[in-house]
């Protein structure tokens, strides 16, 4: 008898626990950007629905997804990941849809639709923040200014280590517009033969002064350590590493390359409606604006623009440090998803095979 | 006799009369059952987590239905995909141009895979062989219901590419899920026109060569593990117990630090601002302008894979040297050897068995070994394991992930029986 109420009250309280316990599992690129993200979305999202956000960090998370999902043994709820993957991804049937309609309009009552930026919003995807792959450098450790993105790759004016991203994406672009070529030509000539030989050429001239890092928390540390003179890096972690700790790291705008970073819901995600719920709420017009006081990436809506203050310090303001700044597009390239979600296997094996080389 | 015995006219029985033969055989089987019986788990155990998901990983290298099937992640109702196209290539010899059926057959193929929202799946499959295909799946699926014939006409008119020789060459290998081709890929090979195999152009040549540098790098780690290893071993050995025991815990020490720290703590000794550099610069060995490069390249990897590396060596020597007597090596002396010939003819052969584990040891995981190279590798200390995970992770072709594994496994495999042939198996000795 005493056995049975035991029973039945462990089966009671498990039951509710599970019905009580609702929790979503939120993947991102950690360092700087995750903790914008959990003071941004993640706490107010907690404290509103009482679902929690478990937060876990990769260097990209677009690469567990297709093992998650064809394992059939799916963790993630939702993954922060770049537009080529999110298309790539999208293709091949390994993310949820994204169901425009669950997305609120701006406070103003501009629908979802028009609110955001052109691309933001894709079959299986919503943008939550635009941000650049620029180079950095230390003024503690570079004599003079860099100024052009020439500058990077000119180590006898410059001279010392340089931190590049292991992959194809972003560093070839960079090579062929410090070659000169104007940033609207630059995937027409890469998509020739003899353009990624350029690419490389350039790449060449300074392959034994690289130092390669592959997670985004890597470069203000290689800078601050003084390990590389400049970097290539994620503005957002640079604007951190500069203002929050004090680091005398500066960003050369020019020659800078826009990506959006996009919410996806794995195919079989195991809390696909609290994923959605939260996806929905993320992307609303405050919190986009309120992630921008944590990390100098700009908002996908632009309902949000206008919301967009002081860093949480609360003397530095923002906007001056957003990719999307009209001071720093002199010279900016936006990322072509569809020309990377072709050429991406073929560019990452040259680039392999050059590195081995 | 005992012959004799067999044809003798009483054949030995046991107490109850049956024959001896057939008891004994029922307590052996009996026996046997029970240890099969007690090793059933393990091997239940094997099979499931080792066997099988390998046997099914290995099988995507020569296995990819990327253009004949479409399974539905959420029900896993399996669809047959490009079914049109199949008839026509079968129908059809290699090298006939595609005609206006081959046309319709490819726009009926595309509208199913608008249907079934695939065209990235099938589109990713050619892409692997030919770059820059996938786009044209997908944007003609995108308009395929709004083709209308001359279908010919249309697909080329919607992008020139459709007619490309090559792309329909590829279409054909892949219009059936058996494949060799990642195989040659990995070796650096592609198929031409007419289906020759030959090797892909020179600036994307890599695999073979990280196949080549993995070997080298793994014998060259393993030689200088047995050159460190080798008089520590016999230190350890030598020493009375009370002396030994604490060097054999400096020796394990490092063993049962995580292969993250002893890895990261590398890099903190050997960057160019780090530990060392910092010392030699301090003491004036070297200017601050021409600090040495340790790390991000092949340099860093040897090293710090010899000293992750390093008790694997060490405890298979020890093992042997311990019980060696020493009266053997002083019998020796005292018979004339100079202590050089005592030691090359009386002590090393008998430390051989453990050379001979210490180094396989070393050598196969050194071969695999994955995350030290990723992170103090650079551009040139990668390991052939590195591309493996980039195909895993990265690039997400798993077929050719697999048939570099297999290419590796099958390369260890091949040197073990070498090994076996030459200084053979039975000489192993780990303890």
């Amino acid at each position: 008898m005493k056995l049975k109420t035991v029973l039945l009250a462990t089966a009671l309280t498990s039951a509710a626990y599970a019905a009580q316990a609702q929790e979503v599992t939120v993947m991102s690129w950690g360092g700087s950007y995750t903790k914008s993200q959990v003071e941004a979305y993640h706490k107010p999202f907690t404290a509103l629905t009482g679902i929690k956000i478990n937060s876990i960090d990769a260097d990209n998370p677009a690469t567990p997804i297709k093992a998650q999902v064809e394992a059939g043994n799916v963790s993630i709820d939702v993954a922060d990941v770049e537009f080529s993957d999110a298309v790539r991804l999208c293709d091949e049937g390994l993310l949820e849809p994204m169901d425009v309609a669950m997305l609120p309009a701006a406070p103003d009552g501009t629908p979802a639709t028009e609110d955001f930026i052109e691309g933001a919003l894709q079959d299986c995807a919503v943008a939550n923040i635009v941000w650049s792959t620029v180079f950095a450098y230390n003024s503690d450790n570079v004599t003079g200014e860099p100024v052009t993105i020439g500058d990077f790759f000119d180590t006898t004016k410059f001279p010392g280590k340089r931190g590049v991203r292991k992959s194809a994406k972003a560093t070839l672009e960079m090579a062929l517009m410090a070659d000169g070529v104007p940033s609207d030509e630059v995937y027409g000539i890469l998509d020739t033969d003899e353009g990624v030989d350029r690419a490389f050429a350039k790449l060449d001239s300074i392959k034994d002064d690289i130092v390669w890092w592959e997670a985004g928390a890597q470069p203000p540390q290689l800078l601050a350590d003084g390990e590389v003179v400049m970097s290539t890096a994620y503005n957002g972690r640079i604007f951190n590493a500069a203002v929050a700790e004090g680091q005398p790291l500066h960003v050369v705008w020019d020659g800078q390359i826009l990506d959006f970073d996009l919410f996806v819901v794995p195919k079989g995600a195991p809390n696909k409606d609290a994923a959605m719920k939260f996806v929905a709420f993320a992307t609303d017009t405050q919190r986009l604006a309120d992630q921008a006081s944590w990390i100098s990436y700009g908002p996908a809506r632009k309902s949000s623009g206008a919301l967009v203050g002081k860093y949480s310090d609360g003397k530095t303001e923002m906007a001056p440090h957003m990719p999307t700044a009209a001071a720093n597009l002199g010279n900016a390239l936006v990322n072509n998803f569809e020309f990377w979600v072709d050429k991406d296997a073929e560019l990452n094996e040259r680039f392999n095979a050059w590195l081995a080389n | 006799m005992s012959d004799a015995m067999a044809n003798g006219q009483q054949m030995l029985t046991t107490a109850d009369g049956k024959p001896l033969k057939q008891a004994l055989a029922r307590a052996q089987s009996h026996a046997k059952r029970r240890a099969f019986l007690l090793v059933l788990p393990l091997l239940a155990f094997i099979l499931i987590t080792f066997v099988a998901p390998i046997g099914q990983m290995l099988k995507r290298s020569v296995h990819n239905d990327g253009f004949t099937m479409h399974t539905d992640i959420g029900s896993g109702v399996e669809t047959p995909i490009m079914v049109n196209l199949k008839g026509w290539f079968k129908a059809n010899p290699a090298g006939t141009s595609p005609d206006e059926p081959a046309y319709a057959a490819l726009a009926a193929d595309l509208v199913e895979l608008k249907r079934l929202r695939a065209p990235g799946q099938a589109g990713t499959r050619i892409n692997y062989e030919l770059s820059g295909s996938r786009s044209l799946f997908t944007k003609a699926a995108r308009k395929a219901d709004k083709l209308e014939p001359p279908y010919k006409q249309a697909l080329l008119d919607l992008d020139e590419d459709w007619g490309d020789p090559a792309l329909w060459r590829v279409m054909r290998d892949a219009s059936s899920a058996y494949t060799s081709n990642f195989y040659l890929a990995a070796m650096d090979r592609t198929r031409d026109l007419d289906g020759k195999v030959i090797m892909v152009n020179e600036n994307r040549q890599v695999y073979v060569k990280l196949f080549k540098r993995t070997l080298f790098l793994s014998l060259l780690i393993t030689f200088l593990t047995f050159v460190l290893a080798y008089p520590i071993a016999h230190l350890l050995a030598v020493l009375p117990l009370r002396h030994s025991n604490l060097l054999m815990i400096l020796v394990l020490l490092p063993f049962w630090t995580s292969l993250l720290v002893r890895t990261t703590s590398w890099m903190v000794l050997l960057q160019s601002q780090g530990v060392v550099n910092d010392t030699l610069v301090g003491m004036g060995i070297l200017g601050d302008e021409n600090r040495l490069q340790m790390m991000y390249n092949q340099l860093g990897t040897v090293i710090a894979m010899t000293h992750i590396l390093l008790p694997f060596m060490v405890l298979p020597l020890y093992s042997v040297m311990r019980p060696i007597n020493p009266s053997y090596v002083r019998a020796a002396r005292s018979l004339g050897a100079t202590s050089w010939t005592a030691f090359r003819r009386v002590y090393f052969p008998q430390t051989v068995p453990g050379i001979g584990a210490g180094a396989l040891l070393v050598f196969i995981l050194a071969v695999g070994y994955y995350i030290t190279p990723a992170l103090v590798g650079g551009a040139d200390g990668q390991l052939i394991s590195n591309l493996i995970a980039f195909h895993m992770q990265k690039s997400l072709n798993w077929s050719l992930a697999a048939a570099l594994a297999a290419l590796l496994l099958g390369g260890i495999l091949i040197l073990y029986w070498l090994y076996d042939r030459l200084v053979g198996i039975d000489n192993l000795k780990l303890g």
